[in-house]
This record gives C-alpha cells, sequence and structure tokens, in this order.
C-alpha cells in the first residue's frame, strides 16, 4: 500500500486547515449555505435526514491497520460507535456534528485519511478491484495507476467545477473485478499483441437515471499517455458537459448525444496538443510512486499446510474456508474475505470495536493491510494459509466470518430512506427480512452465487441496474414499492438488469425474492447452472409468469 | 465588488462598452466578444488597450487571430459552480501564449481564487470586499500542487524528481516500467 | 419519499416547517416565535397554504440557525402531534432499523 511522503501529508493538513476556516465562516454567516454546500461537498460532507454525514476516501479500497483503527477512533469520538462501508469502496459516519468535523478531519489526517473529493462535482474516489496486487493472473498492480490518477486529479485547479461527478475505475484483471464499465472512465490494463502493457479506455459508462455501459474509445493506450488522456477527456466534458439540466449532466449523457466516434475525435484533438508536454510520465515519475508502495516480506510457502489440512475436520470451518477464502497468486497463501453481512445486521456497517479487532487481525496475519470492496465487504489479502485457522476463530468470534459471500444474502445495499434524504424508500430493512428468509446457509448455497443490489432511489448508489437481481425502491402514493429487475452484471460482461414486472409494495417485496429463488431452482438445467447463467439462457419472461403469477 | 490585480484592490481602468455605444478614444475599453469580432479591423488600430468579455460557451480557438493585440481577456463564472472558464483561460495561457490580463469575472468568491489562479487568471473581479481583502490569503493555502498548469508554481510531478527519489527494491519485488 | 424540498406548496393538511440544525444537523421544527426546536409537540402548526409560505419565509431567512427547512404534514392527535409520513417519521424518530452490534 501507498505510504505518504512529506508532500502527500502537507497536503491533507492544508486542506484540513482550509475546511477549519470555510466551517468557522459558514458558522458565523459569512458564507451562505448556497455557497458552504459545494466546499463541504468536495470534503465528503452531507446534510442528510437527521444529521451531517462525511465519507472519507478509501483510495482504491486499501488501509492500513492503523487507518482502520483511526476510522474506529472517529467513530467512537464523534459518532455513534458504527461506520458503513460504500459500494466505491469508501467509509461513511452518519452522524457527525458539523462543529466537530475540523478535528475529526484533523485526526484523520493524522492517518493520512481525508474526505477529499468524496461528493462534489469533481472527481471521486478512484477504484479498483478489492484483490489488486494479489489476485492471481492479474497483469501487474493496478493500485499504482490508481496513485497517480489519484494524485493527478486532487484539487485539480480545473475540474473542480465539473457539470457533475466523475468516477474512474481500473483494473489489471481478464476478470474484472471493478465494475469498469460502469464508470465515466474504465480502464482495463492488458497486453497487447506486442506484450506491452496499457489501458483499453471506455467512456461513459454509469448508472442513475439512465444507465449506460462505458464505450472503448481507446483500445490500447501506452503507460506513458495515461494522465494526458484522462486530462483530455475530462477537459472535453468540462466544456461541452451539460449544464443545463443536473440529470442530463454526466458524460455519458454527453458521449450518447454526441456519439461515441465524434466523442472520441474531439478527445484525440484535444490530446494530441498535450500528449508529449508535461504530462507525459517519465518513468522515474512512476517508479517514484511505486517506490512508496510497500508490498509484503511473504514467505516462501507451501499450498495447504498440515495446519490447514487438520482443521478441515471441523465442518464450520470448512465451510467459511470455502465460501470465504480465495486463492492467491502465491502458493501458501490466500485472500480472506470477511462478510459484514451478518444475520440481521445492516449490510456494510462495522462497529467501533470491530474494526478495531479487524485492525488487529490484520497486523497479526495480513501485513497489516485491509481492502473495502464494492460488495461491502472487507478484505485480508495477504494470508498465510496456516493462519487461516487461527483466523478463522478470531473472525468468528467478532462477527465477521458469516460464511455467504456471493451468495443470496450478502446484500448490496445503499443507505435508503433510514438515512438519506435523497431516497425514495428504504432498503435496509428489505435487505434484513430477503437475508433472514435465506439464513439457511444450505438454501443459500443451493442456489449459489446470486447478488442482489437495493437501491432506495433512483440514483442507484446501490448499484441496482447491475445486479442479478435488482430493486429499486420507488414511492407510489406516499407508500414504498420496489421495482425488480433481473438478469444485470457488473464484470467483463457488464449487462444492466431487465425489469420483471410491476412494482410490489413492501409487504411483498421478500415474498417477490423467494419466488425468484423458486423459479430460478425449477428452470436451472442444472445445479451448477449460476442464477445470471439461467437468465441468460432462458431469458426473463418464464420468471415474470411464475413470479407475477398469482400478483 | 473589487478588482484584485497583483495582490492588490486597484481601481478598474477598463472601461465597459455595450453593444452599440461607440468606443471612446484613448481609453481602455473591454467589448463584448460579438463586437470585437466584428470591428476587429478597426479596433486593431486603437492607441488605446483594448480587451474582450469572451462568453464561456464559446471556443477559445475563435478568439486566437487577435490574441497578439487584445490586451485584456473578461472570462465568465455565470455561478461560481460553472467551471468551464477555468478550461478557457488555461488554453489561453497554455495553449495560445496569451500574455495580456486574464481576468475572472462574474461570481467569483474566495475559495476559488487559487484554482483561479492556478488555471492563469491574473486578476480578479470579487464578488465579496471580504473575499478581496482576504486574496493573499486565499492563494496562500496550500503549498503543494499535485498537477502542473501554466501558472509556474513546481507540481510534485518534477519537486519529488529533484529531491533525488530513487527506485526501491523492497523484497523479492522490483518495480520496473 | 420524493424530496420535499423540490414539491410545490399545496397545504391540505396540518403542516409544520422543519430543517436541520446548522451546528450538528439535528431535525429541529419552527415554532411560532421564531426559534427552532427538536420537540414537535411545541412546533408551530398551520393549516392554510398562505400561513405555511409566511412560516416558512421566516424560516428561510433565518439562515443562521438551520438549513434547507420546508414544509412538512403531521397528523394531530389529542395530546399529540405527529409526523405526518414515513420520512418524517423516519426524522422524527430515527433509523427504522437497529445499530449493528446490537442483534
Amino acid at each position: 500500500m501507498y505510504i505518504y511522503d512529506d508532500f502527500d501529508r502537507t497536503l491533507v493538513d492544508e486542506r484540513v486547515r482550509e475546511f477549519r476556516d470555510q466551517v468557522n465562516r459558514r458558522l458565523s454567516g459569512e458564507l451562505t449555505e448556497e455557497e458552504f454546500k459545494p466546499l463541504r461537498l468536495m470534503n465528503g460532507v452531507y446534510l442528510q435526514l437527521h444529521a451531517y454525514m462525511l465519507r472519507i476516501a478509501i483510495p482504491y479500497g486499501t488501509l492500513s491497520s492503523d487507518q482502520m483503527r483511526t476510522l474506529a477512533h472517529v467513530a467512537r469520538r464523534y459518532d455513534r460507535n458504527y461506520g458503513h462501508f460504500t459500494t466505491r469502496q469508501n467509509i461513511q459516519f452518519n452522524w457527525i456534528k458539523l462543529e466537530e468535523l475540523p478535528d475529526a478531519m484533523a485526526d484523520l489526517a493524522q492517518a493520512g485519511l481525508h474526505g477529499m473529493q468524496t461528493s462534489g462535482n469533481c472527481v471521486r474516489n478512484v477504484t479498483t478491484d478489492q484483490w489488486a496486487g494479489v489476485a492471481p493472473g492479474e497483469i501487474e498492480d493496478p493500485r499504482i495507476w490508481a496513485e497517480l490518477l489519484r494524485q493527478h486529479l486532487t484539487l485539480h485547479p480545473e475540474f473542480s467545477f465539473l457539470p457533475r461527478k466523475f468516477k474512474i475505475a481500473l483494473t489489471a484483471s481478464a476478470h474484472d473485478r471493478a465494475a469498469v464499465k460502469i464508470h465515466d472512465i474504465g480502464l482495463h490494463m492488458h497486453r497487447n499483441g506486442a506484450g506491452e502493457t496499457g489501458f483499453e479506455v471506455m467512456v461513459g459508462g454509469g448508472l442513475g437515471r439512465t444507465p449506460f455501459l462505458g464505450k472503448t474509445i481507446k483500445p490500447f493506450l501506452p503507460k506513458r499517455d495515461l494522465l494526458s488522456y484522462v486530462e483530455a477527456i475530462i477537459r472535453t466534458y468540462n466544456q461541452y458537459g451539460r449544464r443545463d439540466n443536473i440529470y442530463k449532466a454526466r458524460i455519458k449523457i454527453l458521449v450518447h448525444e454526441l456519439g461515441a466516434e465524434k466523442f472520441a475525435r474531439e478527445v484525440e484533438e484535444e490530446w494530441q496538443s498535450i500528449k508529449d508536454g508535461a504530462l507525459a510520465l517519465d518513468p522515474a515519475v512512476v517508479a517514484d510512486i511505486a517506490a512508496r508502495f510497500r508490498y509484503p516480506d511473504y514467505e516462501a510457502l507451501e499450498d495447504d499446510p498440515p495446519e490447514l489440512a487438520k482443521a478441515r475436520a471441523d465442518s464450520r470451518f470448512r465451510v467459511w474456508l470455502d465460501n470465504s477464502v480465495a486463492n492467491h497468486k502465491l502458493p501458501g497463501y490466500a485472500i480472506v474475505t470477511l462478510s459484514l453481512k451478518p444475520e440481521g445486521g445492516p449490510p456494510g456497517d462495522a462497529t467501533a470495536r470491530q474494526m478495531d479487532s479487524i485492525a488487529d487481525l490484520a497486523e497479526r496475519y495480513s501485513f497489516g493491510e485491509i481492502r473495502v470492496g464494492h460488495e461491502q465487504n472487507l478484505a485480508l489479502p495477504h494470508v498465510a494459509q496456516r493462519d487461516l485457522p487461527a483466523l478463522w476463530r478470531a473472525l468468528d468470534e467478532i462477527g465477521v466470518a458469516t460464511p455467504n459471500v456471493n451468495l443470496i444474502s450478502d446484500i448490496i445495499a445503499c443507505p435508503g430512506l433510514d438515512y438519506c434524504s435523497l431516497a425514495n424508500a428504504r432498503s435496509i430493512p428489505v435487505a434484513q427480512e430477503i437475508a433472514r428468509r435465506f439464513k439457511d446457509l444450505d438454501l443459500a448455497r443451493n442456489l449459489g452465487r446470486l447478488h442482489i443490489n437495493i437501491s432506495g432511489c433512483i440514483n442507484a448508489c446501490g448499484h441496482h441496474h447491475i445486479g442479478h437481481i435488482g430493486i429499486l425502491g420507488i414511492e407510489k402514493n406516499g407508500e414504498e414499492y420496489y421495482q425488480v429487475t433481473i438478469g444485470g452484471r457488473a464484470d467483463e460482461n457488464a449487462e444492466l438488469g431487465k425489469i420483471l414486472g410491476p412494482a410490489v409494495p413492501y409487504g411483498e417485496i421478500a415474498d417477490v425474492v423467494e419466488d425468484i429463488a423458486a423459479a430460478y431452482l425449477e428452470l436451472r438445467e442444472r445445479p451448477g447452472e449460476l442464477f445470471i447463467d439461467t437468465v441468460a439462457r432462458v431469458g426473463v419472461d418464464p420468471f415474470k409468469e411464475r413470479v407475477y403469477a398469482t400478483r | 465588488m473589487r478588482l484584485v490585480k497583483a495582490g492588490r484592490i486597484i481601481e478598474d481602468r477598463f472601461v465597459r462598452v455595450l453593444d452599440e455605444a461607440p468606443v471612446p478614444e484613448g481609453v481602455a475599453v473591454v467589448l463584448p466578444a460579438t463586437r470585437l469580432l466584428a470591428d476587429a479591423r478597426d479596433l486593431v488600430l486603437r492607441q488605446a488597450p483594448t480587451g474582450v468579455i469572451w462568453p464561456n460557451d464559446r471556443k477559445i480557438a475563435e478568439l486566437a487571430p487577435y490574441l497578439d493585440w487584445i490586451a485584456l481577456v473578461a472570462l465568465v463564472f455565470p455561478t461560481f459552480r460553472d467551471g468551464r472558464a477555468y478550461s478557457q483561460a488555461r488554453l489561453l495561457r497554455e495553449r495560445y501564449q496569451f500574455r495580456g490580463e486574464l481576468r475572472a469575472t462574474g461570481q467569483v468568491l474566495r475559495d476559488q481564487l487559487l484554482f483561479l489562479q492556478r488555471a492563469g487568471f491574473d486578476a480578479f473581479e470579487v464578488l465579496k470586499d471580504a473575499d478581496a481583502a482576504a486574496f493573499a490569503e486565499a492563494v496562500h493555502r496550500y503549498s503543494v500542487f499535485y498537477q502542473p498548469t501554466g501558472d509556474g508554481r513546481a507540481s510534485t510531478l518534477t519537486a519529488r524528481r529533484d529531491l533525488g527519489a530513487s527506485l526501491v527494491l523492497r523484497g523479492r519485488r522490483e518495480y520496473a516500467v | 419519499m420524493t424530496s420535499p424540498l423540490q414539491q410545490k406548496l399545496k397545504v391540505t393538511g396540518p403542516v409544520v416547517v422543519t430543517a436541520n440544525r446548522l451546528g450538528d444537523g439535528a431535525v429541529v421544527y419552527r415554532s411560532a416565535d421564531g426559534s427552532w426546536t427538536k420537540d414537535l409537540a411545541a412546533a408551530a402548526v398551520v393549516t392554510t397554504t398562505p400561513a405555511a409560505i409566511e412560516l416558512l419565509t421566516a424560516a428561510l431567512d433565518d439562515k443562521l440557525k438551520a438549513v434547507d427547512a420546508y414544509v412538512a404534514p403531521v397528523e394531530l392527535m389529542p395530546q399529540r402531534v405527529l409526523p405526518g409520513n414515513l420520512r418524517e417519521r423516519i426524522r422524527f424518530n430515527g433509523p427504522t432499523i437497529a445499530w449493528p452490534g446490537d442483534h
């Protein structure tokens, strides 16, 4: 993970000082709310139903144990002892007071944490997949490029007042766990015919009111050109993105209205003027950033050590092992997912106590590093296989070892109407009820990998468009209703889900999900056929018939 | 509203001329874009400085032929949230090498002053008196800049290299570009 | 529920003006004496559109103490004033779910 140098630390400290001044000017009335709002948003400060919410950036989803402890401290000192991990690898605190925010930010800055650009019409957290740097088959660690982009786009003087928010994601694996196709810029690292590594550049992906998948405008961009090409894209967007209608202001609308080819030409024309200038990446500059990425001093270990073989006799351990532990690129190591979807708990939340325990366990078993995933779970990326039994016991004790990762009860949900002022309907209790219906792990395992995504409004923070089952909360006559889609997926074969049928009221949504699951069991060709593949094979209609037969 | 240039509040020597009004002799004037484009051939002969207010939705390339004699380009922020003129400013300074006065007008507030200066503006019609008085504080808030612009400030891209950072080898892992 | 900040004002029942307190974001209600209170029972209740507009205008002018004021429905019971829809119930009572760690 990236270690700050003096430049990085100074910038964050200066930001804290600036924000303290802005808060003081707001509290004294010198700044109106209209003037203050964009400024606080650029520090990740929202006003929600009950209180202010602070969204803290976790760049490309990587946290150190110290940083996790600092988050626990903030939860305890300034909030209500818990935090919520988001679909963009950030963390949110729901109860922070504006008056205390400057102090909270100062505390965060000590650990190199901040809320810069986690909201506002600027470039947001650059995300990647939570297995970056340790996934088998990955070409190289995409986080170095994510860090180069993060720095370049932080407090960028030209791009701090864009038409709308801007989200970038990267992946360096053939299998895309970072959902690059639903981002404003998606970058897929790959090798060309000559064996060189570069980026496929996609633009105009995004969910919300008008979902789009990204279009490739440059099949192969050399690494040297990453910053200048991204600069050209965002400059084009800054100048020509719509500013007359906030629902048409994302780059996806510009790309759609111009057409991908014309948009690509505009970018190319701008890029030709700057590609050999100051933003051309010098190998020394890249090496300098890379040098501050610390990697573990891995031991030379063997797969399936005796401790592990012996522990398999315990069936509960075996179930967890099969579900929550993934292969590491190195023999003798493993990637462990920590489920933040315990039965009855709000998805993606962790208490301060859990955060502290996880920090300690990461130090002991994962070289002090933790990852945050889009599916609102955590991961320990560098665990020696021989430590898995001891780690499991500890994780189980703090409630983050529910073996439901990627199963139907591993639900991704936005905070919804319980917290968010934009929401039309609640999402957390819907997630909890659905999880309750499927708490039987045999049933959940029988259903296999099945992603449910729930959004409480059309802003789609729960990413419902790309859920295998997507649930969107709407309002009808003052009541909460839910529209269901099926067949969405977020990987390299990204698809938007298709509407199943008319929206159903709050009291029926969990029933609908049960009916969809039952339909799948009936329709699948064989137990090994995943839900998403059954939907692809038979289409939506057979599901629709069964689910709406009695509705 | 106060005009700030070179860190000081100054009187504006440029007189705004409305669309159809005659252009006074011997006086610095600033004209709407349409007027400049229509009368460029006459305006270039003026002895006194000529400036233009350029809307934020017109391409800077259209202004390019006149930049070697225009004394002032005023760009517009209809609201401070509309950031188009930042791109226009950078293009003027960095692409077209404009050396005259580049002025930010419209809703210009304290917390944008440093961004504006980094983008190439050297004159600011600051909306609030208190913000104008705080100009020096506002543009000295940061000492670290991640990205180079045309403003001459060192960015970390070069500053780190100048520190002599070198490739570090860690364990068995060596990073090669 | 569609954000009330985007609604056109049309009062058909008892309403209050509500906002979030500037310093800490707490839910507050406008009272008759022009102050802000967390106690819904102490809020000024009006029943006509002109009265609501007057109350809202006064609240919006007082930008130092509270933010994003709007008109919200209430239900009048004998001896009690209750929030008038789900969104207002959630704002008044807090999230409808248990805290993490309580389950």
